[in-house]
């Protein structure tokens, strides 16, 4: 029992997470064309807003969500201390689990039984859906079952994944928890893992930087005045498309 | 002043027969593939008519091109707020059914078929699905249909006519049509650059061709409706969108790009523009009514020293400015003022120009007397008691224009904007030049008619004489003035060829494996 916790809280994380990182990096190197969020909606465009609106902001919000209790546990902590705010937070927490949940019911729905999508899914699209499925319901039934998340996320969990962190693993903590817990666990690494061969990889290269660019964009393939330049080398300005 | 070059095109549309020709040789090249099915980077419509995908000129349905906000302009239904924030459901986005479900036909069904009492068939079936389907949209699913309720009432462009106006163009005796030719317009002020969050797509700085850059597009879907032509495709198979590329590899190995070439009523013409680069912006937030006047002055002479001295200074060849002072479409555009670009209101500062057709030919329906004629008929003839006469006599030839079978108002909607006065000189010159080459060639016109015409419309019999040479007699070479894009250069493009000096064949895709260290 000892030696597969010990797998499953301290080795299993440290292979999710390197293989998240050197997947994620071999596949944009190797190929980029090859990441795309794929977007089904020309195929099917009105059924996919009420699974795709509800999924991604509910799932946004909890992966940021849990990202502050990990990173900010006292702070969590501290608003928690009272209960009006506990409950506030684990209610908007719960209703954007639930938002997730039901996008992607409605999403799995939809891509079982329409017929043009069928034609654009592949096998590992079934199963990162499946495995988020899982997910999102064991932790809405972790958030219904065992109160208040938030709490003891931020008390025992972050230290664990902290230690995680700094190399120096320990897993009391983890190892005493239930086992639907353990399951939520095990499951986001799992989906850590599964991001570079799914399209899921379409979440890393999110458009950020469009905030901040030009609108036009003008590429020369050469620098226009040097490369006519007699006095320089034109080796000195390269092709930029390539 | 910043000037660049731009490959720019004229589309003489008085001479489009409609064949579909430059479709299929566009298709055969780049779109025969699995996802791109669907797609027709060049197109042929009818007009009237709602065109492909369907209704596209109305942007209150896809919100595509610019909109003025002020002295201002923002993506109608793009942009970094709308962009990002529609970037899990595209509220504005053509969906497949739009365009049409691509099909084909179990043609191996004639073969095999067993024996049987009835002929056998091939069914349809979906190139998405591989199932049998009923057809319900083509791309040119409104070819020839003049009148009709669901296809040429429906034009957009018919909205600021009066009820009248309309009930006239669809009489049987007056209907009338012409075809529009499309490809991507490799705007100037591009709304799908603007509208990708990727930053995938761009404008090439030598040439001003537009192409999306395959490796970083991600499918977040901006451009299909920011695009206000429709001109921006999504591939459903690979999950990239796609556009006319201007067939660059062609045109920088010195071929036509193939809808061109392939044309079989030479109605296109391609050529290089100068333009000012610095004005882009200020042009395009102009009031509606000066677009398409400032956009013409944006576009430089070619044997002004002060332009030559400036694209120079940018690097252009001098391949390219002796291109552009020989450019057809330089021409048409500026020089003659003949052609106008298509939708100019969009914003996006299109590059292709339309020649406005004249015909379906000027003509009045007048009332004669037969009877004499009839009388002189034989008794196997066959009677026609009608008394009209499809008068085409140019004794009032201004005034047919007035009365042109497609109103003025129509044609102002499609090529300037809404303004009459634009279109209707230029088909006043179109009109002009016809007579001019009546007395020339038939001799029933007297000269000082013909002269009066001309003057009219301010052109001279020299330019008139130039017109027709490249309406009607222009050879491949003077209707195709393609810069030198310069082997070297093309190659060049590609990678740098230091790098590959010495090596055998193309050189390696990847790094060859180094020796040292």
């Amino acid at each position: 029992m000892n030696s597969l916790s010990d797998f499953l809280f301290i080795a299993y994380p440290y292979i999710a997470v390197s293989i998240f990182f050197v997947g994620a990096i071999w596949r944009y190197k190797s190929n980029s064309f090859k990441y795309s969020s794929l977007s089904s909606q020309f195929l099917e465009g009105k059924t996919v807003f009420w699974g795709i609106v509800p999924f991604h902001f509910g799932i946004l919000i909890l992966f940021l969500g849990h990202l502050f209790v990990f990173l900010f546990p006292g702070k969590v902590l501290e608003w928690n201390s009272d209960p009006m705010r506990l409950i506030l937070h684990e209610g908007i927490g719960f209703t954007f689990g639930v938002s997730a949940l039901l996008g992607l019911t409605v999403l799995f729905v939809r891509r079982i039984t329409n017929e043009r999508l069928q034609m654009v899914t592949n096998r590992m699209d079934i199963v990162i859906e499946a495995v988020l499925l899982l997910q999102i319901l064991l932790g809405c039934w972790v958030a219904l079952g065992y109160r208040w998340g938030s709490s003891w996320f931020a008390a025992d969990l972050s230290p664990y994944l902290w230690s995680l962190v700094k190399l120096n693993p320990s897993i009391d903590a983890v190892s005493a928890m239930p086992v639907v817990i353990k399951l939520h666990i095990i499951g986001a690494f799992t989906i850590l893992l599964l991001i570079p061969f799914t399209r899921l990889v379409h979440f890393l290269v999110a458009p950020f930087h469009y905030m901040w660019r030009r609108y036009q964009v003008v590429m020369w393939n050469w620098d226009k005045d040097r490369v006519r330049n007699p006095r320089t080398a034109w080796q000195s300005t390269r092709p930029k498309n390539n | 002043m910043d000037i660049r070059s731009q490959i720019s095109m004229v589309f003489h549309l008085d001479k489009c027969i409609g064949c579909h020709t430059c479709s299929v040789a566009c298709k055969n090249i780049w779109t025969d593939r699995k996802g791109a099915e669907y797609m027709w980077w060049n197109n042929v419509e009818t007009k009237p008519g709602t065109g492909y995908p369907g209704k596209w000129e109305d942007q209150d349905i896809y919100k595509g091109g610019w909109e003025k906000k002020g002295n201002d302009i923002k993506l109608k239904g793009a942009g970094k707020k709308k962009g990002l924030s529609n970037i899990f459901h595209n509220p504005h986005m053509p969906v497949i059914d739009d365009y049409y479900e691509p099909f084909t036909y179990k043609y191996l069904d004639l073969i095999e078929s067993p024996e049987v009492d009835d002929q056998p068939t091939a069914r349809p079936v979906s190139l998405i699905t591989g199932k049998p389907m009923d057809i319900k949209m083509g791309p040119n699913w409104d070819d020839d249909l003049s009148g009709t309720p669901d296809y040429a009432r429906n034009d957009v462009n018919l909205k600021n006519l009066s009820p009248a106006e309309q009930q006239a163009m669809f009489q049987l005796e007056k209907m009338a049509f012409f075809y529009l030719p499309r490809i991507c317009n490799h705007c100037l002020n591009p709304a799908c650059v603007a509208s990708c969050p990727s930053g995938a797509i761009y404008k090439r700085g030598e040439d001003g061709i537009v192409l999306i850059n395959q490796k970083v597009c991600r499918a977040w879907r901006m451009c299909v409706t920011a695009c206000p032509y429709k001109k921006s495709y999504y591939n459903w198979h690979t999950g990239k969108s796609e556009k006319c590329i201007l067939c660059y590899p062609r045109i920088e190995a010195g071929y036509a790009p193939a809808c061109m070439h392939s044309c079989v009523g030479r109605i296109r013409y391609l050529g290089v523009m100068l333009y000012d680069a610095d004005q882009i912006h200020d042009i395009a937030s102009a009031d509606k009514d000066k677009l398409i006047d400032k956009q013409l002055d944006m576009l430089m002479d070619p044997f002004d020293p002060e332009v030559i001295e400036s694209a120079k200074k940018n690097g252009i060849a001098d391949s390219t400015i002796k291109a552009a002072q020989k450019s057809p479409v330089y021409k048409f555009v500026k020089e003659w003022g003949m052609a106008l670009p298509l939708h100019a209101e969009f914003r996006t500062l299109p590059m292709l120009f339309y020649v406005p057709p004249m015909l379906p030919v000027m003509a009045s329906i007048t009332n004669v007397d037969n009877t004499e004629q009839s009388k002189k008929l034989g008794d196997i003839s066959k009677f026609w008691p009608d008394n009209w006469l499809y008068d085409t006599s140019t004794e009032e030839f201004w005034g047919t224009i007035e009365q042109a079978r497609l109103p003025i108002q129509y044609m102002a909607n499609l090529f300037s904007a809404g303004n009459t006065e634009m279109v209707k000189l230029r088909i006043m010159k179109l009109m002009a030049i016809r007579i001019h080459r009546r007395w020339k060639t038939v001799g029933d016109i007297s000269e000082e008619k013909a002269r009066q015409v001309l003057k009219d419309v301010g052109l001279t019999q020299e330019t008139a004489d130039a017109i027709y040479y490249l309406t009607s007699l222009a050879k491949f070479d003077d209707r195709f003035v393609i810069p030198a894009a310069h082997r070297e250069h093309a190659i060049e493009m590609m990678e740098n060829t230091g790098d590959v000096k010495g090596s055998t064949g193309f050189g390696f895709k990847q790094d060859t494996a180094k020796r040292g260290l």
